[in-house]
């Protein structure tokens, strides 16, 4: 049995549905991603979750036990806000004590508790502080350190680390695997971006609309976006619609638009003539200036359109002559070259026909 | 002229006149009341003569007068104790309007404060006597209470008056100043706050007593301070509405000026008046500062 189970739960606010029958299972342990745009239902499913908002329909199970009865307060979860919510007029220490005193802790225990929670976000030395006397950083470890005190059999975390800058964020992710990992207790983690989603999740849930189009392991959402929406939102893709004119051995060609016939390797059935897109990655785009001869592989013509320099990548735009733009991507690891082409110069794209992913439409 | 030179001549122009308001209306009055506080007072009213016999007449007679006839420490507690009644009615009253005033919707909460405001725009005497009207004999609250106690097989009493006129008035009267600064407080609490408190296991005393409370404190520090200095020094409700034993130390002060023509003995239970307020002013700041969270943490609750 699943620990957190979430049962065809919808919360609608005057006509708008903003979470719309969802089910999901969180197992004991995992760390759960739910992904998805500003204004998708993640952050009012994750309130449901802790207590704050209640479903208008569906349940929501813990160990079994429908929550609905339970106010937040009396709910063995603990969440972590955006805004990190620590108390200003309370210390490090008296922070972290805080739900240690609600839940009647017995006075003598808890400063040994408080040391050991201050220990695990590596804040040791830091108690005496108030909240306004630490970085960004350190108020979110405390935030973490509180919620976690009490031992919770589930952690809430709603963009924790929006307000971090980029470096700090990393830092900060690493710091949340391992201490999920150490803890043992699962994570239901709400973020708007897909690269931590991808880095931290065990399994994520990209929602869109108020409803789960995906749910899976991050390789799988990433390198087998089911829906034209998932694909998009997760990193960058070039996505190629067109109608399936022929399918043979797993093979479907589909005539794109504006590019021509396209190979792809699918086990779909879907009958030629009907619509189909290719979702393809940057990254297993090759790009040269000649055609290589006789390859299997899809290829066509074009002249680089843009490129950007990113150091480690080189993000090229490559204008095709059915005007339609394909994106790849290419490592500069082999050369000490800034980049291989230059803005108009006539290169050859090609791509394996298993490296696309075919989207039924 | 040079950049510092007329950013420096703005600087005076927009505060100087404030101050110079100040230093004439305030400041020198002040330095006269303590100076007339050792003189001695003139034989129909007023001051003597500074320089008598070619001798400076400055003395501290007022104020051993003032210590060693106890009815003045007396009526100096007294005005104390209604300024210290006066102020917890007041919160005890204020907090509950403030914080429904701050929770209502953007709608309400303009036209809720506005009725608070209300009474400013009549005359504060006017509202001092209403109270006489209200309080009445022959008002229906008068008649109310004493027929319930006539009911229990007590003699009437009279209302009006009484101490419990003054207090009434005086809590009528300070209320709005109470209720304006916990509002401005209460309003900028972030409800992030009363969630985490809530998620973390506190139950509605808890988040009340353990968060917004705590919080709240800069506000009811300055309501309490808008509300005890005036009343500690009020000397119009205890003239209209008290009784003769209901005299407070400004009416005493009043008496002094326009009465007895003491000015050196008024002037010195003026300046013991302001001294304690500003005394208790600074004890009520020490504790803040030392009891309950770091200057700067309380600073952070009011931004």
């Amino acid at each position: 049995m699943a620990l957190l189970e979430i049962q065809n739960v919808t919360r609608r606010f005057g006509d708008f549905t903003a979470v719309d029958n969802v089910s999901i299972e969180i197992d004991a342990a995992e760390f759960f991603t739910l992904l998805g745009p500003s204004g998708c239902g993640k952050t009012t499913l994750l309130r449901m979750i802790a207590g704050f908002d209640l479903p208008d329909g569906g349940r929501i199970l813990l160990n079994g036990e429908d929550l609905a009865e339970r106010p937040p307060e009396r709910r063995p979860m603990r969440m972590v806000f955006q805004s990190y919510a620590l108390f200003p007029h309370m210390t490090v220490e008296g922070n972290v004590a805080f739900p240690l005193q609600m839940s009647k802790t017995p006075g003598g225990e808890i400063p040994a508790k408080v040391q050991a929670a201050l220990e695990d976000v590596r804040l040791t030395g830091f108690g005496k502080r108030y909240p306004h006397e630490l970085s960004g950083g350190q108020k979110q470890r405390v935030a973490i350190g509180r919620a976690l005190v009490t031992h919770p059999s589930v952690l809430l975390l709603d963009e924790p680390l929006a307000a971090l800058d980029a470096k700090l964020r990393e830092e900060m992710q690493i710091e949340l695997i391992n201490l999920q990992k150490e803890v043992g207790i699962t994570f239901v983690y709400v973020t708007h971006d897909q690269t931590e989603a991808l880095a931290l999740s065990h399994r994520i849930a990209v929602m869109n609309k108020g409803r789960v189009e995906q749910l899976d392991e991050p390789s799988k959402i990433y390198g087998f976006p089911k829906t034209r929406f998932v694909a998009d939102f997760i990193g960058h893709i070039n996505l190629l619609s067109g109608s399936v004119s022929q399918r043979r051995d797993g093979v479907v060609t589909i005539d794109v638009d504006g590019l021509g016939a396209v190979r792809v390797a699918t086990g779909s059935q879907l009958p030629v003539g009907s619509r189909g897109t290719i979702a393809l990655r940057p990254e297993k785009i090759r790009i040269e200036a000649n055609a290589p001869s006789d390859s299997p592989d899809n290829h066509c013509r074009g002249t680089v359109a843009e490129l950007l320099y990113m150091g480690d990548v080189t993000v090229y735009k490559v204008a095709t002559p059915g005007d339609s733009r394909i994106e790849a991507l290419l490592a500069n690891s082999q050369s000490g070259r800034a980049k291989f082409f230059e803005v108009g110069d006539p290169v050859e794209v090609s791509w394996a026909v298993d490296a696309g992913h075919f989207i039924e439409e | 002229m040079p950049a510092r030179t007329a950013s420096r001549l703005g600087r005076w122009l927009v505060s100087g006149p404030p101050m110079l308001y100040l230093i004439l209306f305030f400041a020198v009055p002040s330095l006269i009341m303590v100076l007339a506080s050792f003189r001695t007072p003139g034989e129909f009213g007023g001051l003597a003569p500074l320089v008598e016999e070619g001798k400076l007449d400055l003395n501290l007679d007022s104020y051993a007068r003032f210590f060693s006839e106890s009815v003045y420490a007396q009526i100096f507690l007294k005005s104390l104790w209604y300024a210290l009644l006066t102020t917890l009615f007041c919160l005890v009253l204020a907090y509950p309007l403030a914080s429904l005033i701050a929770r209502s919707s953007k709608r309400y909460r303009d036209l809720l404060l506005l009725l608070v405001i209300l009474p400013f725009w009549s005359n504060f005497l006017i509202r001092v006597y209403a109270w006489m009207i209200i309080l009445g004999p022959n008002a229906a609250l008068a008649k109310t209470v004493n027929g319930v106690l006539a009911w229990f097989g007590h003699d009437p009493v009279p209302l009006l008056f009484s101490a419990f006129a003054v207090l009434v008035c005086l809590v009528y009267v300070h209320l709005p100043f109470m209720v304006l600064p916990l509002y401005a407080n209460l309003e900028k609490h972030d409800q992030a706050l009363l969630d985490a408190a809530q998620d973390l296991g506190a139950n509605r005393w808890q988040r009340f007593w353990r968060i917004t409370f705590p919080l709240s404190l800069p506000g009811v520090y300055a309501g309490a301070a808008l509300v005890f200095i005036p009343a500690f020094g009020i000397f119009a409700i205890p003239d209209i509405l008290g009784g003769p034993s209901d005299s407070l130390i400004g009416n005493v002060i009043k008496q002094q000026f326009l009465e007895t023509r003491d000015w050196p003995f008024g002037s010195v239970l003026s300046i013991v008046l302001t001294v304690t307020a500003l005394a208790l002013a600074g004890l009520a700041a020490w504790i803040a500062r030392h009891n309950l969270g770091t200057p700067s943490s309380s600073k952070e609750a009011r931004a």
